[in-house]
Order: structure tokens, then sequence, then C-alpha cells
């Protein structure tokens, strides 16, 4: 089902199928041409393959852009270890959304990925991990899976070519840090979601320390429309050194919030005014996050100018992330903002490391007192203080993802920090509809 | 501890899904699976579990502290979750919160006497786009207003 209206701008290749009835019918891929890139595959070698995903510029999806083909070129061949597939969607970024949509739309444009990924490193065996709060998708990704086994395309000689690959599905229960790839591994074999110190990464030991290719929900969804157009179109899609296309969630203070297919290097404005439909209420923008709570915070103007791909946004201080787009208007009350993101790091810090552990839940006392407006100047320091201690000094990446936040709200919006100890109501219009305004 | 046919083959089915000497892969996915029946997870399904896995209780009880979704205490019929997270926030997911509280009489984990409601104020939970978003046990609703949740709610209480 789609939950939004599709825009005339999407450039539509992941999510092509989705309009179709029964788009998540085998049926309907069939004859959509679904798995006619898996039997192109059979006919590769691992290095055709790879170098063909490696000629896309297809960087991961699941938020830290790593080079897709260059990940999947690490596994060792020669290892006599089984070799496995695993499938990251535990999308629990916040303003991210979009794996959900490629699940529930077209389950078998994934599971035509993972086989072609399986192909390229001699896989025989991959697991699906949904977050638990997902179960409906797991129920059809499930019927998906039945229904490619009926077929023939999964289990024992598929297609009469030789390959044996086998699909499960495995469901979280909660746990924002299992979205971390050593995280999910570890829940994946029935442990708490801590990380596992890397190197090793999983291409070497992954899943039961044997060699693993994890990637993301839309990464694996890519895959068979790059072998379809070939390497090269797929990364004229979008713009050098950023190939395809990216699915992002527009969400926020947008008029059409919504899930929308774009190509890599869209431009900012386009994409709030053309395909967002605008700001709500004809307002400012105060603030935009290109990709996901965890990515730094731009004011508006910074933002307006730049397109949508992972050189721009890192030049410009921040990351693409996973596509999950937090547009804040002029009435968004910032300090508020940064404590409820705080707020998330620190429900979701694994425990495991003192830094994270630690230091969200410092923040978040003192971003609450920032909030109640009853701190002192000294805390806004401490708090972009203690955020720049925690950068780089955790276990796994979550520590970085709040502190990043964290410290360009503080540094870009220290205005609204001190009015709010001042009392002193902050210049932002009073506007009725809006749940964050800064009352005196 | 009996379970129902359903859930035996689902179990049956999970225990196949990982290589023999991997069964406690299948540990989180269980608790999960039971915990629908169970309604949370009991003293009895930590052994339960434990004993059908083969491995100690402790190595259960690890888990189930570890993650949110996993109930140590009893939940509502009908467990209303409210996501408050950034774009939720932004789009009135608090004031939905706050107006659920009230409906419900009920805060945060907190399970109503007759067992019928009980509410959590939850992360983001993958409806950004759709917001503010609430779930009832595993089914999701959009764009949901506080008018949108009372009929909702009241909806639920005449057919329970
Ligand atoms: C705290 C944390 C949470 C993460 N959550 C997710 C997630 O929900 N989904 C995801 O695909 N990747 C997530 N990642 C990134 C994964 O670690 C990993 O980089 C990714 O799944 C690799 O796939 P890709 O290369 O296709 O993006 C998370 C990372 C961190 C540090
Ligand atoms: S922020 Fe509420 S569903 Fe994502």
């Amino acid at each position: 089902m789609l939950y939004n209206e599709p825009s005339p701008l999407e450039t539509r290749v992941l999510t092509r199928r989705f309009s179709l009835p029964n788009s998540a019918s085998i049926d309907t891929a069939l004859a959509n041409g679904g798995y006619q890139q898996f039997l192109k595959a059979c006919g590769m070698t691992q290095e055709q393959i790879i170098d063909e995903v490696k000629a896309s510029n297809l960087r991961g999806r699941g938020g830290a852009g790593f080079p897709t083909g260059m990940k999947w070129g690490f596994l060792p061949r020669q290892s006599p270890k089984p070799k496995y597939i695993v499938v990251n969607g535990d999308e629990s970024e916040p303003g991210t959304c979009k794996d959900r949509v490629l699940i529930e739309n077209d389950p078998h444009l994934l599971i035509e990925g993972i086989l072609i990924a399986a192909q390229a490193v001699g896989a025989k065996a991959g697991y699906v991990y949904i977050r638990g709060e997902y179960r409906y998708l797991i129920d059809i990704m499930e019927k998906a899976i039945d229904e490619a086994y009926a077929k023939g395309w999964l289990g024992k000689n598929i297609q009469g070519r030789g390959v044996d690959f086998d699909l499960y599905t495995h469901t979280g229960a909660g746990a924002y840090e299992c979205g971390e790839e050593s995280a999910l591994l570890e829940s994946l074999e029935g442990k708490r979601g801590q990380p596992r110190i890397r190197p090793p990464f999983p291409a070497v030991a992954g899943l039961y320390q044997c060699p693993t290719v994890l990637n993301n929900v839309e990464t694996f969804c890519a895959v068979p429309s790059i072998l379809e157009m070939g390497g090269k179109a797929w990364a004229d899609l979008g713009i050098p050194k950023a190939g395809g296309t990216k699915l992002t969630c527009l969400t926020g203070h947008v008029n059409k919030c919504g899930v929308y297919e774009l190509p890599l290097g869209f431009p900012v404005e386009k994409m709030i005014n053309e395909v967002g439909g605008g700001i709500r209420g004809g307002r400012k923008m105060k603030a935009f996050i290109p990709g996901g709570s965890s990515c730094p915070v731009l004011k508006g103007d910074e933002a307006w100018p730049l397109t949508m791909d992972y050189d721009a946004m890192a030049k410009a201080g921040t990351m693409l992330g996973s596509g999950g787009v937090v547009i804040m208007d002029e009435t968004t009350d910032m300090v508020k903002a940064a404590l409820r993101i705080m707020h998330f790091y620190a429900h979701e810090s694994c425990g495991w490391c003192i830094p994270c552990r630690e230091g969200t839940t410092w923040l978040k006392k003192i971003l609450t007192r920032l909030d109640r407006g009853v701190g002192t100047t000294r805390d806004i320091d401490l708090a972009g203080d203690l955020a720049k201690n925690m950068l780089g000094r955790t276990f796994c990446p979550l520590g970085d993802a709040a502190a990043l936040p964290t410290i360009s709200i503080v540094e870009k919006f220290r205005d609204e920090f001190e009015a709010k100890l001042r009392k002193v109501q902050v210049a932002v219009p009073a506007f009725p509809d809006s749940p964050l305004v800064v009352m005196q | 501890m009996t379970f129902s046919p359903e859930l035996e083959k689902r179990i049956e089915k999970l225990l196949a899904s990982y290589p023999s000497n991997r069964r406690k892969s299948a540990l989180i996915p269980m608790l999960m699976y039971a915990q629908d029946e169970t309604g949370y997870v009991t003293r009895e399904l930590v052994e339960e579990v434990a004993r059908r896995i083969g491995i100690p209780p402790v190595q259960v009880d690890e888990v189930v502290t570890f993650y949110t979704m996993l109930w140590r205490k009893p939940r509502g019929k009908y467990h209303v979750q409210v996501c408050t997270n950034i774009s939720c926030l932004l789009t009135g997911g608090e004031e939905l919160y706050e107006h659920t509280c009230k409906k419900l009489g009920l805060g945060h984990r907190e399970t109503a006497a007759d067992g019928v409601f009980s509410l959590e104020e939850v992360e983001c939970m993958g409806a950004c786009s759709w917001a503010p978003a609430v779930q009832i046990n595993y089914d999701f609703y959009h764009h949901v207003t506080p008018e949108k949740l009372d009929q909702l709610i009241d909806d639920l209480k005449k057919v329970h």
C-alpha cells in the first residue's frame, strides 16, 4: 500500500512496480521483469557481478554510505566457512520509513537483490532482520519467501541453475542499537544487542564468525536494476560519485510529507518546494536534517542551496544519512528538539560503553534543565563540550550519533537556549496550529 | 507449558531456520512470538524457552532485560503506543501522547486495572512521513489526531 501520492518528479526505479495491482505478489513481480536479473547473474562470474555493482557507484543506503561493490569484494573467496547474507531491516533511525515501503510493496525485489548478492559471494543462506514493530512486514516477507520457494526461486537447484539458497526472516524486539551491524549480528545470534569490536568486519567474521554480506534493505533492492541497466547507466541516474536513486522520506513541516524516490544530487530547494509542496503555512525553514536524527542539523539557509548527495552534505558539515529528511519551520523550539533527540539516544544507548551510556543520560539532564529555562549559561557550554568529548570515544557510532545533532544545535541555535534562560519569548511568531511554539 | 498449535508450528519453523548448532539464534523470535500468546514474558515462559533451546534460563533473562518489546509485566489486551520522536513531535505527537494519557487515565508503560488497555510513549516506529503515528498492538495508524484517537479507543472499548 502507498501511504502518500507519488510525485511526478520522482525517478521510479526501485519503486517502479509499486503502483501495480498486487505489487507484493510473485505473479506481479514475474510478469514485470522480476527475477530476470538473477538469471542474468547466474551467467556472470562473481567478479563480473561485483564489478557491475562497483561501476554503479552504489553506496550503502543504511546511513554510512559505504561503497557496496567494495564491501562485497572484501569477503575472503577461499574461506572454507559458509557465507551468509544478512539484510538490515531494523529501520529505526528517527525520520526514516523507507525500508518499510520497499518490503511492503515489492518484497520480491528484495529477494532478487539478495539472490544476486549471494551469487556474487557464493552464499547459501540469508536472514532478513526486521525490527519487531514491523510484524506485518514479517508476514508479508514470509509470504513472499513461501511463494518464491513454491515457484522455485529459492531452495535447492533454483530454476535448474545448480544454485542453492535458503532465506529466512528474523524479528527484532525493540532496540535501535540492533541496527548497528555488529549488534544486529549479536541479536541474530540470540544475544543482547551490543556491538562487537571491529575489525574484524562482518565481511570477514560476521554471522557465526563466518564471512557475511550485511546491507540495508534499500541497498539490496537497488541491485537488480543495476544489472538490468548496467552499472554505468545506473550510476548516471545520479551524479558523479553518487550513483542512482535514493528513497527519501520527507517529514516534519512540509506540505506533502511522504517517501519519494529521487536521483542522487537532487536539489534541496526543488525537493522541498516542488516534491514536498513547500513549507507548511508558507513559513520559513529554520532547520534541516538531511538523513535521520543522527546527522548534524543545518540551518534552513545553509540547506536551501545544497543538493542531496554524500559530498554536498559532507561539505556542509553534515551527512546524507539514511534518507530521513526532517524539516523544521520557524515556529520550532530548537531546545526542545535537541532534548527530544537526546531523550531517544539516552533511551537507546545499549549501556555497553561508558562515554555513551553516561554521556547521553547526562546530556539529557542538562538539556531538560535548559528546556525548562532553569539552567545557567554554563549549562549551554557544558552541553556542547560534553557532546564534543563523546565524539569518537565510544565503542560504536551511536555515541557520535547522539553527539553530532547536539553540537550542531547548540552552536547554531545558541540564542534560543539563551532566550529560554532569560525566560524571554524567542522571536518566533505564534501560530495556533503549531505544537512547538515557545510560550512565555 | 503448552502453546497453541499455530505457535508450535511457528517455533518448529523457527528452529529449522538456523544451523543445528546455533539454536540460540531462535531465542528472540521465540520470545516475541510466544509473548503474543502469553501477554508478557512470564517466569514460566523464560524456563520453557530455555528448555526448548537448551540454554540456562539466565541466558534468556539476559536477553529479556535488553529488549524494549519484551515485557516483564502484563500489558493490556490493546497496547497503545504513541510516538513522540522528532518527526511526530513536529506534527503534534506530544500533544497526542498527553491526550492519550488523559483519555486512558494511564502513564508511560502502565496497564489499566481491568487489563484492557496499556499505554507506552515510544520512539520512532518508522511512520515518520505519515506522522503523528500510533501503533495499537501491531497495527499502524497514521496522521492521528486526538479526535481520531478517541474514536479508535472508543471503538475498541465497544468490541471488547
Ligand atoms: C546506532 C546505529 C544504528 C543503525 N541503524 C541502522 C538501521 O536501522 N538500518 C540500517 O540499514 N543501518 C543502520 N545502521 C548502519 C549499519 O551499521 C550498517 O552500516 C548498514 O546496515 C550497512 O548497510 P549498507 O552499507 O547497505 O548501508 C546503524 C548504525 C548505527 C551506528
Ligand atoms: S518519528 Fe514518529 S514514527 Fe518516526
